[in-house]
């Protein structure tokens, strides 16, 4: 059922406006200011709710659309609407940032008004990237969303925020430009069929040759692949992470990563398939090499912070992997069977590794907030200071590392069961994350964790408070839900990504 | 018929419990918490007998979805209960050795401060057994299987503040992941080949998928279902700990012994075997697999037992043991005798629960000493704690009559009846283990309860070392001659001890030979060796004096004898005897360098290739040539060029006479 009112918009500008009125309101009114954060993201993750409830799950059309006229001389439109694919990872960006911003209640010293805004004008332009069907209005909010993000890390980081902080800008500048030009010479393509359009649709049905697919693939594999982030152009995240505050970290895990995955899903694999054909042996390679490279450099960190980003590049490997199974399942067996069970995987993974890595990050940061400091060997027998707080860190720790009955499970296992089918060494590879995750991450949480007090630090932690608790708590009740019981997720999903599958087999040649 | 809700409630009241225990532990209390677990457990056990009732009185094999998990690419995942005759059984022995170990525990944690939390996990083990045993999936099994390690993980490290226990739980979870590893892609096998996870969907296929053959290094065609039922069995070697998965096992003692009885003894390291038994269609159609699986075995049972004959940690003594019985499971069913691998596999978790529980017993007489030298002559201290392991002994050991007995002799017999390859090799090592395990079962007696009384000495040394015991808060830390506990740790024992004794005699004419498995359990023709046990089977009385023309008997008794000889008669002689023989003594003493070994290659050599990979691909060739080097290249280049832009008038002027005459001359000689 569709509204008669304009629902992704009012995701999209109620919490910038709630940002605009914190930053009216300055940093005097920080109490009031707390508050207006809070009602505005629960109300627009209340809102967001509504989007799940209303679907009609039988269509891959988008929905809830809207269109206004807003570069008319470009064709290009305000143009919304989500499918089976963006509306899972919309309600996800609701979903968390509320929890940043009870997390950061009274943590965050420094500006606190301008902190709370930032991350309120980020939830907004996420979700834009999400929910725009005009690529140009896309591009817009694809690179809108990087200033706050710069803002706050470079604000609110830690020691070497700067050095981070341009390293993430220009990493991810740079990939989009060549997006751009991608996007300014398909418009163009499109008024030479006689109908200029900047619609992400038309670009999907647009004719293009090989060598112009090639070079476009290309451009959009930068962008994504920077953002995903895949291997070798990776190492911006772990220093990102590292100087970012716990709230940072989290909005780039939980979200922005996710879109390196969506842009793939959206625009690489349905505009240009025969490109993706053509380069997917490379895709697959850097996914295989995040999977268990990675994963050794994961497992000698000694930072907490770097040891999860690691860890999330290894995870969404899972992501690129599962999203270009298909030409290899179409080259060796002829047909499509397990093309759309590795994107589901992928879609699953993407949401998962959103609960799950925002978690860690939660937890590193209810640490930091205690002894500030990342370091592993810094701590050590934290469990008998905070008993409940390492309930948690361990139940997360077991989802990261894919445990059944948790969300890291279903994703992992779904693509596993793709690749298997496409080539044995795939899923041996991929398979290898099942050895690899555990080791990082259970010596992570042994070394932490378990073991007696080693220091006057951990003898003097205090265990949760009701807000920590609060959004520890509500993170594990949403990663066991849907690792007990994905079904609904998948449902959602399923429409769009069987026409997906059908979309990027047909030749556009 | 057995109805659903009859099945959900099974599997449901151990986890409730386990939530109220493990989440409002401090509300209950302690009380609260081992009442409510309790009854958990014990509603589960009573409706699991009933379970194997409905279907001993005839009613029909229960097999439907409880949910749906998801539907992806038109695979339908559920969540749901396969429970047969096999199902049934194994849900019996689950739930009332569990309901033992709950009885237990209450004496054995008693001054523990993680007493809720003991309680809470073990409810949530029996739980995740019950799901994994009545999976009609192989999704679900999977479940259950990385449930129970999970717990298992837990308990091991239940006192994480001792390091070599969290040391313990994380080589446990990743031995076990190692196997897992296999287990998954098996799965992802029989989902490519099949596109299904329901067991009997698959096994109905078994023959089109041994039909198939898969390649997986270019021109080596291999037969799908050798290749599947092979990983499928590699995760069977983690879980149930056989060689060289076998290393997390002993150190897995460091859990408290109520869960060394429930978890590593009795049931979550059988789950490999009953996970093999319930596979047997797919196994049967490959002699490869089962080959594998019989020489894998057969290594197990022979020489983890006799890593059992230099330990003196009471506790690692029954672990080693248990390595040795899972090994004896193993080659069960490598020689096809699936129905008789069940049958140890009962009789084993009753008498090595009971062992384990028993040893547990001694140690806390001890007060948590576990050091067999520093026991002796508890026989007049600890009569029912004696009598029950010695009866345990006794079934373990196969003597004539007890529960052990029926089964490992039944065991052996269809390893002789075998004939595919490795089926000597198998035969010799379980004949020669029975030696082995009567030798290193009745050291232990011997040492435990007979002989000189060395504890007086071993008691004030413990005194005076208190940080021996890294859990001090663990209280007993009271002195004097040890004497029995409470009546919770000696009634788990009485109750263990009759089916330890008897259930052999009752039940393996039935089991065995009376068709009990009814379809749960495929075995093709020509590898019915327990067929050809059963035709010379005449009454459990016959079974009997035919053991003892057998050299089985033999065997078991001169084990029994020669650690009566060295460790009664001549106590000096072992000594002797590790001396001369030290080059053995040293190989048995050192596990056979398993942990050495993988700590080294598995250990330092992953650590050193996570380091190289992210010293010198990350840090020095992408950041530090790559794009930092690309920063230095951009700054040097603008270095460069600034140089161009002097801002001297003169230099311009040149420039743009020398290019006004470049273009002068192009044009003119063009």
């Amino acid at each position: 059922m569709q509204f008669d009112w304009p629902i992704l918009s009012v995701l999209i500008w109620l919490p910038i406006a709630g940002g605009l009125v914190m930053l009216a309101l300055g940093e005097r009114a920080i109490g009031l200011g707390r508050w207006v954060a809070l009602v505005t993201t629960a109300v627009t993750f209340g809102l967001s709710t509504l989007l799940y409830t209303n679907f009609d799950m039988t269509t891959a059309q988008m929905q809830f659309v809207e269109r206004l006229a807003w570069l008319p001389q470009f064709a290009s439109y305000y143009a919304l609407g989500v499918d089976g694919i963006s509306m899972p990872l919309v309600i996800l960006t609701t979903f968390i940032t509320p929890l940043v911003v009870i997390a950061a209640w009274t943590v965050i010293e420094k500006k606190p008004a301008q902190y709370f805004a930032s991350f309120l004008i980020l939830e907004g332009l996420m979700v834009g990237v999400f929910a725009a069907t005009d690529a140009l209005l896309f591009y817009v909010f694809w690179e809108a969303m990087l200033i706050p993000m710069f803002i706050i890390i470079g604000v609110w980081g830690g020691p070497r925020r700067v050095y981070a902080t341009i390293k993430f800008f220009l990493y991810t500048f740079l990939g989009s430009v060549f997006m751009l030009v991608s996007l300014i010479y398909m418009y163009l393509k499109t008024c030479d069929a006689g109908s200029c359009s900047y619609a992400i649709a038309d670009f999907q049905r647009l004719p293009l040759a090989m060598n112009a697919q090639i070079l476009i693939f290309i451009a959009f594999l930068l962008a994504f692949a920077v953002k995903v982030p895949m291997w070798p152009v990776h190492t911006w995240l772990p220093d990102a992470h590292v100087e970012a505050p716990t709230g940072g970290s989290v909005i780039l895990a939980a979200i922005m990563l996710k879109m390196g995955g969506y842009g793939f899903l959206r625009f690489a694999l349905p505009i240009t398939p025969d490109a993706a054909q053509q380069l997917d042996w490379l895709v697959i390679s850097l996914s295989l090499i995040a999977v268990v490279y990675i994963g050794f450099v994961a497992l000698v960190q000694q930072d907490m912070k770097k040891l999860i980003a690691y860890s999330s590049i290894a995870h969404m490997g899972f992501v690129t992997l599962g999203s270009f199974l298909v030409f290899e399942l179409v080259r060796v067996h002829g047909d499509v069977r397990g093309a759309a069970m590795g994107i589901d995987g992928a879609m699953v993974q993407m949401i998962s590794h959103g609960l799950v890595s925002g978690a860690m990050f939660f937890c590193v940061g209810v640490l930091y907030d205690r002894v500030h400091s990342r370091e592993i060997s810094a701590y050590g027998g934290v469990v008998n200071k905070m008993p409940i707080f390492a309930a948690f860190a361990v139940l997360f720790a077991m989802a990261n590392s894919g445990l059944p009955a948790t969300s890291g499970f279903v994703g992992e296992f779904l693509v596993i069961l793709a690749s298997f089918r496409a080539d044995f060494w795939y899923a041996f590879l991929a398979g290898l994350t099942l050895i690899l995750g555990a080791a990082y991450t259970l010596w992570l949480v042994k070394r932490v964790v378990f073991g007696p007090v080693t220091n006057d630090h951990v003898a003097h932690l205090t265990d949760v408070n009701s807000r920590e608790l609060f959004v520890l708590g509500v993170l594990a009740v949403a990663v066991l839900l849907l690792g007990v019981w994905p079904a609904p997720l998948l449902d959602v999903m399923r429409p769009t990504i069987e026409q997906l599958v059908q979309q990027i087999t047909v030749s556009k040649l | 018929m057995i109805r659903e809700s009859v099945l959900v409630t099974i599997v449901l009241a151990p986890l409730i419990a386990s939530v109220l225990a493990g989440i409002a532990g401090k509300l209950i209390g302690r009380r609260g918490a081992h009442t409510v677990t309790i009854l958990g457990v014990a509603l589960s056990c009573g409706l699991s007998i009933y379970v194997l009732q409905q279907l001993l009185n005839g009613a029909p094999t229960y097999n439907d979805a409880w949910y749906t998990w998801l539907v992806s690419d038109g695979i339908r995942m559920e969540v749901g209960f396969l429970v047969d005759r096999l199902t049934a059984l194994m849900m019996v022995v689950v739930t009332f050795v569990s309901l033992c170990v709950h009885i237990y525990t209450i004496g054995y944690m008693h001054d523990d401060p993680g007493y809720q939390r003991f309680f809470s996990y073990i409810s949530l083990f029996t739980f995740s057994m019950l799901m994994l045993v009545m999976s009609n999936n192989f999704l679900q099994l999977f479940f259950g299987w990385e449930a129970v390690g999970l717990v298992s993980y837990l308990l091991i490290g239940f006192w994480y503040t001792r390091p070599s226990a969290i040391f313990a739980n994380m080589k446990a979870f990743l031995v076990n992941r190692v196997g897992d590893f296999g287990f998954v892609l098996g799965i992802a096998g029989v989902v490519y080949f099949t596109g299904s996870l329901d067991y009997v969907t698959v096994f109905g296929q078994a023959e089109q998928i041994a039909s198939q053959t898969l390649q997986i290094f270019p021109g080596v065609d291999w037969n799908a279902i050798t290749v599947i039922c092979i990983l499928l069995f590699i995760g069977a070697m983690g879980k149930s700990a056989q060689v060289p998965l076998h290393v997390w096992l002993p150190d897995s003692m460091e859990g408290p012994t109520p869960i060394s009885a429930l978890i590593h003894a009795a049931t979550m390291v059988t789950a490999g075997i009953f996970m093999v038994a319930r596979m047997s269609p797919l196994f049967e159609l490959s002699e490869m697999a089962l080959s594998f699986v019989l020489v894998i075995g057969a290594t197990t049972a022979f020489f983890m037992g006799l890593l059992g004959l230099v330990n003196n940690d009471i506790k690692r003594v029954v672990a080693y043991s248990t390595l040795s019985q899972l090994g004896y499971m193993t080659v069960a069913l490598g020689a096809s005798a699936y129905s008789v691998a069940i049958f140890h596999l009962m009789t084993h978790a009753f008498f090595k629960a009971l062992l384990f529980l028993a040893a547990g017993s001694v140690i806390v007489a001890m007060h948590h000493e576990q050091d067999m030298r520093k026991m002796g002559g508890l026989k007049k201290y600890l009569p029912v704690t004696y009598w029950t392991a010695l009866i345990g002994s006794l079934a373990l050991i196969g003597f004539p009559g007890t529960s052990g007995f029926f089964s490992k002799d039944a065991l052996i017999e269809a390893v002789h009846a075998a004939n595919i390859p490795g089926a000597t090799y198998a035969y010799w090592c379980v004949l020669l283990g029975v030696f082995v395990t009567a030798f290193y079962s009745f050291r232990l007696v011997f040492m435990t309860f007979h002989g000189s009384e060395r504890f007086h000495t071993a008691a004030d040394h413990h005194e005076s070392h208190g940080g021996h015991d890294a859990h001090d808060d663990h209280g007993h830390g009271h002195s004097g001659p040890p004497e029995e506990a409470f009546w919770s740790i000696k009634l788990p024992l009485i109750v263990l001890a009759v089916p330890s004794l008897l259930i052999g005699a009752f039940t393996i004419t039935p089991v065995l030979f009376g068709g009990y498995f009814g379809d749960a359990i495929f075995v093709r023709p020509e590898h019915d060796t327990v067929g050809h046990v059963g035709e010379s089977f005449h009454g459990i009385v016959g079974f009997m004096l035919h053991a003892l023309t057998g050299p089985v008997f033999w065997l078991m008794l001169a084990g029994v004898v020669a650690s009566w000889y060295l460790y009664i008669k001549r106590p000096d002689l072992p000594d002797v005897i590790a001396e001369k023989f030290s080059a053995i003594y040293k190989v048995l003493s050192n596990k056979f360098y398993f942990d050495e070994i993988n700590q080294f290659v598995f250990g330092k050599g992953s650590v050193g290739l996570g380091k190289a990979l992210w010293k010198v691909g990350d840090v020095a060739l992408i950041d530090g040539l790559a794009v930092n080097g690309s920063a230095r290249v951009v700054g040097w280049l603008s270095g460069v060029v600034r140089r161009i832009q002097t801002g001297y008038l003169y230099h311009y002027a040149f420039a743009m006479i020398i290019g006004l005459s470049a273009l002068i001359a192009w044009y003119v000689l063009r």
